[in-house]
């Protein structure tokens, strides 16, 4: 158990040499707090396996430091670092039983036999695997070996994070709900510090108190699933996570007023100096773009279709190039194909260059 | 529905037949049919019954006699380079580099021992080992060894062992390093995280995982080392005496030597039902161990 910070760390699978913008994991620097649920969410080849991989020690950063309560672990092996890691597929000793498999970590640290048997029970009742303790574990089904697994890397009661690499990729969607909710128990139970890997955002949001994004090896945003939601501090985030996604129209901003192709949108805080050579953009979610009837002093847009999301309805526009979506609210019948945008100010944000612009209040 | 009825079908099954007949089939029960005669040349031959059969498995007539001695040496050939091949293997197979160039520097050193025939093996260890002009020979007699394999029971034996050695480990070797080479890199990952000692590793993941390998290797190293010839032939020619007389020297000393043909045939058969019975025993011991682990191969 742990605080785990990351000091200046990168990686480069092509050494340290390698170009910059090569680097598989971009410098970052950031704290993991002990006993935190976390999730890294981003898509695949953003570099979360291997931030993961160097938080075990598979692999040795090719700068910065890793520290574990303030100690430099960097030079240290996977095994002095006593940190657990499940893998996206399931990895089961085949000679062993499922009792064995649970007890192999501990048996290989030398814990006593008595303490050995008293975990591997508790672990095998947490995930329900009690009645095949003395089975082979070969003869089990792709998501009980996955449970196997997991249980391993839960198993030892010290270790300094339990790290999961999209452990539920080979999972049923009915079991997998099972199972993260399983983890989410296990987490609260066991006051494990959970990195949790995945390209799933629901996944994500569900399990984690803290969300970390990724993006092409940079860690774009660390904060709660509401915090990311709300105020995306990357546009990245603001599309990858939501559903649809955030709108991002290029737009010119002066203090208090955003322009796009003509028509002005009142934002709620003020943005003087902003960088003059940079892409400015405006962003805000669907949740807080209405469509209503064409008026001269909404945004008018085409409407390309309404998509039935059951509890919601979402309108796909264009306004000239740029695509949006846009709440549809009860009672609203498209009236032929175009319609006026009604924006929320307080949750219009400014991007430029992609990135969060904090206006003036 | 009815089935229509259609024997045409069986032409199509008849030139594999016909094969079958000819290159197996036929040229087996000529050798049945031998093993039942006895013949003084001529092409006369005499009806001699299940007599040839009796004489070889009794210990107290000449043809038992040699039949049983050099079966016992085969069987002791066998289980020692068995023994020295399979776990050499498994140890060259772990430490060979597992990428860069030097891997197929080791692959293809490691396979140019396969690549040599078989009496030009023989040849080479021949000379190697004599103490006048051989390498081998000559270093062992300057340290004050006596060797001489022509002359001595046990350097004789050690010779054909360690050519044995020398010519049939790299396949063993190859074939594991076949089977380490599709373990996922995870369980290595996995194995470290779960703080695995080097033997544990071992005996959890590799030895298991190379299974199916092993298997291949054992029987195919069987068979091999139980038909032995040309090596022997040609390095010591069985001798000193008889002591490295092996069944196939046997056989053809009898067959064409002695022109013995009823009771070659017989000991042809025999030979061969041990070979087949032996492998079935392999097979069956080494796959229900693994089917123990893994009863519903096939579905993964």
């Amino acid at each position: 158990m742990a605080r785990i910070d990351l000091v200046d760390l990168a990686h480069s699978y092509g050494g340290n040499d390698a170009p910059p913008e090569s680097f598989a994991l971009k410098p970052v620097t950031m704290t993991w707090r002990q006993g935190g649920a976390y999730a890294l969410l981003g898509p695949s080849g953003c570099g979360k396996t291997t931030l993961l991989n160097l938080i075990s020690g598979i692999i040795t950063p090719s700068r910065g430091k890793i520290q574990f309560d303030g100690a430099d672990v960097t030079p240290r092996s996977t095994r002095e670092r006593n940190i657990a890691q499940v893998f996206q597929f399931p990895v089961i000793y085949d000679t062993m039983t499922v009792g064995q498999n649970l007890a192999f970590p501990l048996k290989n640290r030398g814990v006593a036999k008595a303490e050995i048997d008293k975990r591997v029970a508790e672990i095998a009742h947490l995930l329900d695997l009690t009645p095949h303790l003395n089975r082979k574990a070969t003869r089990l089904t792709a998501d009980a070996k996955q449970k196997i697994s997991l249980g391993r890397g839960l198993v030892r009661p010290d270790v300094a994070a339990v790290l999961f690499d999209e452990p539920l990729t080979v999972i049923d969607p009915e079991l997998k709900w099972q199972l993260r909710s399983k983890l989410k128990a296990l987490h609260r139970e066991l006051d494990l510090t959970m990195i949790y890997v995945t390209h799933d955002q629901t996944e994500a949001l569900t399990f984690a108190d803290t969300v970390v994004v990724m993006h092409d090896g940079r860690v774009v945003q660390s904060g709660t699933p509401a915090e990311l939601f709300e105020k995306p501090a990357h546009t990245f985030v603001g599309y990858f996570i939501g559903s649809p996604g955030m709108n991002i129209v290029e737009a010119e901003v002066k203090g208090r007023q955003a322009r796009i192709g003509g028509h002005v949108i009142a934002l709620n805080r003020s943005y003087d100096d902003l960088p003059s050579n940079a892409k400015i953009e405006v962003g805000v979610r669907p949740e807080f773009v209405d469509i209503a009837p064409p008026a001269p002093d909404l945004l008018s847009a085409n409407i390309d279709r309404i998509d039935d999301l059951g509890r919601v309805r979402f309108a796909r526009v264009h306004v000239g190039d740029a695509r949006l979506a846009a709440r549809v609210p009860n009672g609203f019948a498209a009236d032929g194909g175009t319609a006026g945008l009604k924006f929320d100010p307080a949750h219009v944000h400014v991007y430029a260059d992609s990135i969060l612009v904090e206006g003036k209040a | 529905m009815d089935k229509t009825v259609n024997q045409k079908a069986w032409f199509l099954v008849l030139p594999v037949f016909v094969l079958v007949a000819f290159s197996a089939i036929l040229p087996l029960m000529t050798v049945v049919n031998y093993s039942m005669q006895d013949t003084f040349g001529n092409n006369q031959f005499f009806w001699n019954g299940v007599g040839w059969f009796k004489e070889l498995l009794d210990p107290s007539t000449d043809l038992g006699g040699r039949f049983l001695a050099s079966l016992g040496r085969n069987l002791f050939f066998s289980g020692v380079i068995l023994a020295i091949e399979v776990p050499l293997g498994i140890l060259v197979a772990l430490s060979m580099p597992r990428e860069g160039w030097s891997v197929a520097a080791c692959l293809v050193i490691l396979a140019l021992p396969l690549l040599i025939p078989w009496n030009v093996v023989g040849t080479i260890w021949q000379i190697f080992g004599r103490p006048d002009i051989g390498l081998l020979g000559y270093t062992l007699d300057k340290l004050g060894f006596n060797y001489n394999y022509v002359a001595n029971d046990i350097d004789a034996w050690a010779t054909v062992i360690v050519m044995d050695v020398w010519h049939w480990t790299s396949l063993v070797a190859l074939l594991c390093y076949a089977g380490l080479k599709s373990i996922p890199e995870a369980y290595y990952q996995a194995a470290q995280i779960d703080g695995a000692s080097r033997w544990a590793v071992f005996k959890a993941i590799q030895l298991p995982k190379m299974n199916r390998v092993l298997l291949i290797a054992v029987l195919l190293r069987f068979m091999d080392s139980f038909m032995i010839y040309t090596e022997p032939f040609v390095v010591t020619g069985g001798g000193p005496g008889n002591s490295t007389t092996f069944v196939s020297i046997e056989l053809v000393k009898i067959a064409l030597g002695q022109f013995d043909l009823g009771k070659a045939a017989a000991l042809s058969l025999v030979y061969n039902l041990i070979i087949i019975i032996v492998c079935w025993v392999f097979y069956t011991v080494m796959t229900n161990a693994g089917a123990e682990r893994r009863p519903n191969q096939g579905v993964a």
